[in-house]
C-alpha cells in the first residue's frame, strides 16, 4: 500500500495535505483498494462547513456504499469536479488527481490529532490482519 | 455465522494464488474478486472469464423412474427432455411459491443432473426425495462434495475450452451437455451459464478442476469472482433466488412462465407436479405486479431494499440493484404494479433518503449480439 510520508491520515482512511490554512483531502490507497471500483462520489458543496470526523459525503463502489468523513473542520473552498465526473480517478490516483475537496481550516491544531504515515501504516496492518483471521 | 463454520472450496488455494479476495456467501468462503469487479465483468463481456461455482448443488438423479420423480417435483416437463438436452425449471411449494430455481440436464435415458442454489441444496434434495414413490427405481446422488464446478463464460469461452480439452465443445449446442474425459477424470460439459454470454459449466474432480482452472488462466481467461457474477447476471436480468424470487413470489410475476409446463400433450394433457393447482389459480387470477427492470436516469446506485415510488407513493422495493459496467449507470429489478411496470414509466428510487430518478426499461438490460449466439 502506498502511504506517502508527507501526508497526515485519519482513522477513517482519509488523507490530508496542508498548505498554509488550506487542507486538501482525499481517501487513501488502502481505502480505494478496499472499496474496489468506485462509481460515484457524493461531496459537500463549495461553501459548506465540515467538522472533523463527521460525515461529509458518500463514496459508492460497485460493491457497497461508504460514508466519507471529514478529517478536518472548516469551510469547503473547492470540490474536485474531475473526480465527481470520473470517479475511477479515486482508484487510479488517490493521492493525485483523485483528491476530493479542499477545506479552509478553522482550527489548524486539529492536524496534530491526525495520524502520521507510520501510525496509519500500523493501523491498516492491524486491520488487514483482523480481516484474514 | 462465524468464519470457522464456513465451507471452503476445494480449489481455495488456487484462488488465493490468483489473488482472490474472499467473503462469506451462502455458508461458503467464496472468491468475490481478483483483478476487480469491473475488469472481470468486462473480460466476460468481451473475451472470457472463469468462475468457481462449486458452492452450487450437483444432484444426480438416476434410475428408470428418475424422469417421473423429477417431473413430479419440478414445474418444467424435464421428463420430456431428449438425451443431452437441458432446461431451466422451478421447485415450487404446494402454494406455488418458489423454493428454488434449478437447471436440469438429461445425461441419457435414465440419468439427470440437477444444479441448484448453494443456500437451497439441502431443502431441494429433501423436496425432490419426497417425490420419489415407494418402490420406485430412483437413486439420488449428491455429488457436491466430491466434485468441483467451474463456469467458463464469454464470447471466447468455446475457443479457450477447445484449446485445452479438444474440439468437442464446438459442436455442443446451447443448453446441451456432454460427458468427456479430461486427464483420466470424467468431465461434464454443459453449454449454459448465468452471465448472458455463451459459455460452459464444467464439472469434474477437484484435481482435474485445478488443472483445468490453471490451464484456462494460462490461456488468457480472467479468473472472476461472485462480484462480477452478480453484475453480469443483473445486466442479463437473470433472477437470483433469495433476492428476486423466493417462497413469496410466483413464476408468472417473475417472468418465468417459460419454466412452467402446466399441460403436457406428451402425457395426454394435464401435467402433475408440486404446486400445479396453485400456479393454475395464480395464472387465472392474473398479474397484480411484475418484476420490472429499472434504469437510473440520475447519479446514484439503486440497491437491494430501496423503495420504489410512483406519483409519490411507495409501489415496490428493489430486489436486486447495482452498477452496470456495460451501461455505466445503475440498474435494478423490482416488483411493481402492472400499470407502473410499463416500459418508459418514470419512477423514483429512495436511495438512503435521496430520490433517484429511474425509468422502467425492457428486459433484459443486456443481450449479447446474435453473431455470438450459437
Amino acid at each position: 500500500m502506498n502511504i506517502p510520508e508527507e501526508l497526515r491520515y485519519s482513522s477513517e482512511h482519509e488523507w490530508v495535505r496542508t498548505e498554509a490554512d488550506t487542507a486538501t483531502v482525499g481517501i487513501t490507497d488502502y481505502a480505494q483498494d478496499q472499496l474496489g471500483d468506485i462509481v460515484y462520489v457524493d461531496l459537500p458543496a463549495t461553501g459548506a462547513s465540515v467538522t472533523q470526523l463527521e460525515k461529509m459525503g458518500e463514496i459508492e463502489s460497485v460493491k457497497a456504499v461508504s460514508d466519507l468523513f471529514s478529517p478536518v473542520s472548516g469551510e469547503v473552498v473547492e470540490v474536485n469536479q474531475e473526480a465527481v465526473g470520473s470517479p475511477e480517478l479515486v482508484n487510479e490516483e488517490p493521492y493525485g488527481r483523485g483528491w476530493l475537496v479542499k477545506v479552509r481550516l478553522s482550527d489548524a491544531g486539529e492536524i496534530d490529532k491526525l495520524l502520521s504515515a507510520q501510525a496509519y501504516d500500523e493501523l491498516i496492518t492491524r486491520e488487514m490482519e483482523e480481516n484474514t483471521d | 455465522m462465524t468464519a470457522a463454520a464456513l465451507r471452503t472450496l476445494p480449489l481455495a488455494a488456487e484462488h488465493r494464488k490468483l489473488g482472490a479476495r474472499f467473503a462469506p456467501f451462502a455458508g461458503w468462503e467464496m472468491p468475490v474478486q481478483y483483478a476487480g469487479i469491473v475488469e472481470e465483468h468486462n473480460a466476460v463481456r468481451q473475451r472470457a472469464g472463469v468462475f468457481d461455482v462449486s458452492h452450487m448443488g450437483r444432484l444426480f438423479v438416476a434410475g428408470n423412474d428418475a424422469g417421473r420423480a423429477l417431473r413430479r417435483s419440478l414445474t418444467y416437463k424435464v421428463d420430456q427432455l431428449s438425451e443431452s438436452e437441458a432446461h431451466y425449471a422451478l421447485l415450487c411449494a404446494d402454494d406455488g411459491g418458489i423454493i428454488d430455481d434449478v437447471f436440469v440436464y438429461r445425461l441419457d435415458g435414465v440419468r439427470f443432473l440437477v444444479i441448484n442454489n448453494a443456500a437451497n441444496v439441502e431443502a431441494g434434495v429433501a423436496r425432490i426425495a419426497s417425490f420419489v414413490e415407494p418402490g420406485a427405481d430412483v437413486e439420488l446422488l449428491d455429488r457436491q462434495s466430491t466434485t468441483t464446478m467451474l463456469a467458463l463464460q464469454g464470447p471466447d469461452a468455446q475457443a479457450h475450452l477447445s484449446s485445452i480439452i479438444g474440439p468437442d465443445p464446438e459442436a455442443l449446442g446451447r443448453q446441451r451437455c456432454v460427458e468427456l474425459e479430461f486427464q483420466g477424470y470424467k468431465l461434464f460439459v454443459g453449454r449454459t451459464g448465468y452471465t448472458g454470454e455463451d459459455g460452459f459449466e464444467l464439472i469434474t474432480s477437484a484435481e482435474a478442476g485445478a488443472h483445468l482452472l490453471q490451464q484456462l488462466v494460462a490461456d488468457g481467461v480472467a479468473p472472476c469472482g461472485l462480484g462480477a457474477r452478480d453484475t453480469l447476471r443483473l445486466e442479463a436480468a437473470l433472477p437470483l433466488h433469495g433476492s428476486d424470487i423466493d417462497a413469496t413470489t410466483n413464476p408468472w410475476e417473475a417472468g418465468l412462465g417459460f419454466a412452467v409446463t402446466l399441460d403436457d400433450a406428451a402425457v395426454g394433457g394435464r401435467a402433475e407436479f408440486a404446486g400445479r393447482a396453485a400456479l393454475v389459480a395464480s395464472k387465472e387470477a392474473g398479474l397484480s405486479r411484475k418484476l420490472a427492470c429499472l434504469r437510473a436516469t440520475g447519479r446514484g446506485i439503486m440497491r437491494h431494499g430501496c423503495d420504489v415510488l410512483h406519483a409519490g407513493q411507495v409501489v415496490g422495493r428493489v430486489t436486486s440493484g447495482g452498477f452496470s459496467p456495460t451501461l455505466n449507470v445503475s440498474i435494478a429489478m423490482a416488483y411493481l404494479p402492472v400499470e407502473v411496470a410499463k416500459e418508459g414509466t418514470a419512477v423514483e428510487v429512495d436511495v438512503r433518503g435521496k430520490p433517484l430518478p429511474a425509468a422502467v426499461v425492457r428486459r433484459p438490460f443486456y443481450r449479447r449480439s446474435k453473431k455470438d449466439a450459437s
